[in-house]
């Protein structure tokens, strides 16, 4: 079975995570790295693993359109609307793991399904990746009319990206735990740790439903679903403990191990963006192959 | 020459911990209105965790913060309004808010180590024309040289002043004196000073801070802040009258703020009872102390080992979820062993 071509613009962690995962992957081929600064460890890595590499980012591209088919965008949200335009232009579909938020939401297990086609999705922020799926379990069973996240990563994990626009992480999450989520009001918290040795990112789930009476039985054995679909792309993913039940209140914490591609395992929060990333991609291959035949 | 102190009052932001949020708008109003008559120069109001704060996380407020805010304006002439704000909690769209309504001073705080994400928000309060303020919390948890680093990064996004805020009442005086006087010898902006008292020095702590040449001070009146409290005000301006220090601040109108208002919005009195003492010495964030109350209850272990357990693993601010966390695991332990 022929692969489907992809290709990653931006060569800092994430870019160079995805590079590690793509490696892997079995539906998708990486062709071509895209960069601007020809000295970063990403762009040699790129080199050194005999990649096609374009120093003026995405304009390179515009040279070699057959190259990819799908494309990730892990520079800011700043490149995102020109990275975004070329992309259109193309013909490609992008992937995007900026804040931009120009396309949907996607987060895999709950809507991936719906926008196999659209041509521009962005994948919400670490946080939202983590505990949204949660919050959707739960709204399955009983309507949330709140939910808050909390999320705490380790302070080495966060980038200078993440640090200078904080509000950017707590707005989008908020907003898509209510878009994608389902929750009637959202609101989102990040906490950065700066404990040594790193902890693992940590994320709360505080839901509101709108019953005092809940089924605990049918929400949490929802709960348990829902991981073991999260777990099937992030295999770091877990419960801490059981959900707490207390009147119209549940609480749930995770624990997101990282797999150690190429930051450790501490980080959690870049690891289960770049593989819900890979996990769209994925799937949008799929999707071409069987639409093609 | 005379030195001057000026003095931020936070019984209306630190305090709200200690009442689990409810303030309503008629008590900010009324005592808002006594500290301006005080001549208090800042008063700060938000939920104690800043703006954004009210959440499942850290409690719901009982009143909208913006309105509690409101309220405060209206009745100051004097006395110059304060908010404090935790970038990851609260946004520039919250800071931009409490600016229409009047707010002239912006505190925005981050852990001891995190000084980078508020550069946003201190910019934003600068373009706003506020006064800005950055607020090291934890500071007890970083070595000096690390403070020195982060103050000035605060320096560089154009805060006027920088706080040495000792979120866990953990700081001894020698500790307090070696951090007023590194941050002296390298900043060029005002160096503030925000005590509590889990282990009793929070008076002892803010006079060796003066000494060594802070000059911004918060106080909390009849002690009404997180864990045990903060440096007590009324109790402060008499100590800096004797010492020949001004603030401005009218002791007697001050005293009857503490006797006739605040003390009936207590719960109980403010004493450093074994909980807060527990969070001086295990060095933990205030305000966990009625969280960890709650969840030894609950889980039916001793809130101290909850929180000496949270000190450990060098929990920081607005680690609030970890509490429940590390009760729940407590009380496993406790099934396996007994």
């Amino acid at each position: 079975m022929s692969k489907v071509k992809v290709g990653i613009i931006g060569t800092g962690n994430i870019g160079s995570d995805l590079m590690m995962k793509l490696a892997r992957s079995e539906v998708l081929e990486l062709t071509t790295v895209m960069g601007v600064d020809p000295s970063s460890r990403g762009m040699q890595r790129a080199k050194r693993d005999g990649y096609q590499v374009f120093e003026n980012g995405i304009d390179g591209l515009l040279q070699y359109p057959n190259s990819v088919d799908i494309l990730f965008d892990a520079t800011s949200a700043n490149a995102h609307i020109h990275n975004a335009q070329v992309a259109k232009k193309l013909g490609k579909q992008m992937i995007d793991l900026t804040p931009a938020a120009i396309g949907p939401f996607i987060v895999p297990p709950v809507n991936l399904g719906a926008h196999l086609d659209t041509d521009n999705v962005n994948l919400v922020t670490c946080g939202g990746q983590a505990t949204i799926p949660i919050i959707h379990a739960i709204n399955k069973v009983e309507c949330v009319e709140y939910a808050e996240i909390v999320a705490t990563i380790s302070s080495k994990s966060a980038g200078p990206g993440t640090r200078a626009n904080i509000d950017e992480f707590t707005e989008t999450t908020a907003k898509a735990i209510e878009v994608v989520g389902g929750a009637k009001k959202g609101k989102a918290i990040i906490i950065l740790n700066p404990a040594e040795p790193p902890i693992m990112m940590r994320d709360t789930v505080h839901a509101i439903v709108n019953n005092n009476q809940v089924n605990q039985e049918l929400v949490a054995d929802s709960i348990y679903k829902m991981v073991e679909k999260v777990q099937s792309y992030v295999p770091g993913y877990k419960l801490r403990t059981e959900p707490i039940f207390e009147d119209n209140k549940i609480t749930v914490f995770l624990e997101i191990e990282g797999a150690g591609h190429y930051l450790p395992k501490y980080a959690g929060n870049l690891d289960i963006m770049t593989s819900a990333a890979v996990k769209v991609a994925e799937e949008f291959a799929k999707h071409r192959m069987e639409t093609i035949v | 020459m005379e030195k001057e102190i000026i003095i931020t009052e936070v019984a209306l932001r630190d305090g709200s911990h200690a009442i689990g949020h409810q303030y309503t708008v008629d008590q900010v109003a009324t005592i808002a209105k006594a500290l301006n008559e005080a001549k208090v120069p800042y008063i700060e109001v938000t939920h104690g965790d800043g703006l954004g704060g009210s959440s499942l996380q850290y409690g719901f407020s009982k009143t909208d913060e913006m309105k509690l805010i409101e309220a405060a304006v209206s009745v100051v002439d004097f006395s110059k309004l304060a908010v404090l704000l935790l970038p990851g909690i609260g946004t520039i769209e919250n800071l931009k808010e409490a600016s229409k309504i009047g707010v002239k001073m912006a505190r925005i705080a981050t852990h001891v180590t995190e000084a980078d994400i508020s550069k946003q928000h201190i910019e934003t309060a600068k373009n706003l024309g506020m006064e800005t303020v950055g607020f090291l919390m934890m500071s007890h948890m970083a070595p000096v040289e690390k403070l020195v680093e982060q103050a000035k990064l605060m320096e560089s996004y154009g805060a006027d002043t920088v706080y040495i805020v000792d979120s866990a009442g953990a700081l001894l005086p020698n500790e307090v004196r070696e951090r007023v006087k590194a941050l002296k010898n390298e900043l060029a902006i005002n160096i503030g000073f925000h005590a509590h008292n889990n282990l009793s020095l929070a008076m002892g702590n803010t006079l060796a801070a003066i000494e060594e040449g802070a000059t911004r001070i918060d106080g909390s009146i009849r002690c009404l802040g997180a864990g045990a409290g903060n440096t007590q005000t009324e109790v402060l301006i008499a100590v800096l009258e004797r010492m020949g220090i001004k603030t401005g601040i009218d002791l007697y109108k001050l005293m009857d703020v503490s006797e006739d208002i605040v003390s009936k919005i207590l719960l109980e009195p403010q004493i450093i009872n074994r909980d807060s003492l527990t969070l001086g010495y295990a060095g933990v964030y205030s305000s966990f102390l009625l969280h960890a109350k709650r969840a030894a209850q609950r889980f039916g272990v001793d809130s101290r080992d909850i929180l000496m357990e949270l000190g450990k693993r060098k929990v920081v601010g607005g680690q609030e979820d970890m509490i429940v966390d590390v009760a729940a695991e407590l009380s496993k332990e406790k099934i396996t062993i007994g």
